[in-house]
């Protein structure tokens, strides 16, 4: 199924949890949050969380910045 | 006797807070970081680079050592600013947040505004807000009646290194606040952080002055210096000044 990752689409497998997708993107957990369809996934939730066809999902870091 | 900053429950021994962003490398960083003497350090919120490219900015960052204050930069709603703050909150276990809405891509001035409701509303989200704002005492103090821990007042516009624009508006804003005064942005050189110190702010925040400096860490060991003559000059209290000379020397006793 087809999902938007940081404004690109992508495919993704059926019913995959967003703690498996951070896993399969090779994203650390620090530092980073994920949003998905403009609502933030709290770390404790991305395990149960299930990723649905057509989401928009935002995983954001930190950069250098002032 | 100590003299500590305190932000929010924070105590900071520095007054010179510094930003992380247009260094060259980040090995370059992290030694800027360190020759400034800083204990707080200001990131930005960014779509993470899902083609690996470089490391993770915080590998570069010692948490134990520096605290990590997030930033808004680039926000110019209220809305873009709220998911920004959220966003770190989430990634930085942090309530820390230095609020930006600008105004426009030229100045990078604030829409004071959209920085005042969106204080209000961070505020009662339990966010502990450092709103940066320009050098207006009026906005700086609807800015603390909102609950900003911290108002953070730019010296001129962000990455000008202009120094200090209008020292008196900044006086103004210090002698009226019960909450710390952060000069942030338009620091250029060793001098601009010594007055903003004198004037009796309580802090400083900058990244172009020493990020783009044609030697970062020299210029780093030197804003963290100015931060500390600035701040000793103004706890000493400076005489006044005169128009005619006043001797150093005895008139008892003279030769002639």
């Amino acid at each position: 199924m087809e999902v938007t990752i940081n404004g690109h689409t992508r495919e993704v497998k059926e019913n995959i949890t967003l703690q498996s997708l951070l896993t399969e993107l090779d994203i650390q957990r620090r530092g980073t949050a994920v949003e998905i369809n403009r609502e933030i996934i709290p770390r404790a939730g991305h395990g149960t969380h299930i990723i649905r066809e057509g989401d928009v999902i935002e995983i954001i870091t930190m950069v250098g910045g002032g | 006797m100590s003299d500590t900053l305190k932000i929010a429950g924070h105590e900071f021994k520095s007054r010179l807070m510094v930003g992380t962003g247009k260094y060259s490398t980040n090995e370059l960083m992290r030694e800027a970081l360190d020759a400034s003497g800083t204990e707080v350090v200001t990131v930005a919120v960014r779509r993470i680079d899902l083609t690996g490219g470089e490391g993770s900015l915080l590998e570069y960052i010692d948490t134990k050592k520096y605290t990590l204050l997030p930033n808004t930069a680039g926000c110019y709603t209220i809305d873009d600013a709220l998911r920004t703050a959220r966003l770190a909150r989430e990634a930085l276990e942090t309530d820390l947040v230095k609020l930006e809405v600008m105004g426009d891509e030229k100045t990078l001035f604030p829409d004071n505004e959209a920085s005042l409701e969106a204080t209000k509303i961070l505020v009662k989200e339990g966010f502990k807000v450092l709103a940066y704002t320009n050098d207006d005492p009026i906005m700086a103090r609807k800015l603390e009646e909102a609950g900003a821990a911290a108002v953070m007042p730019l010296a001129a516009p962000i990455g000008s290194g202009l120094g200090i624009r209008n020292p008196y508006n900044i006086r103004i804003i210090i002698e009226g606040a019960g909450v710390p005064i952060i000069v942030d942005a338009g620091v250029g050189t060793a001098s601009d952080a010594a007055l903003a110190m004198e004037l009796g702010c309580d802090g400083i925040l900058m990244n172009t002055g020493i990020a783009c400096a044609k030697d970062p860490l020299a210029m780093a060991r030197a804003m963290g210096l100015a931060t500390t003559a600035g701040r000793l000059a103004y706890r000493a209290g400076r005489i006044p000044k005169k128009l005619y000379a006043s001797a150093s020397s005895p008139i008892d006793g003279l030769i002639a």
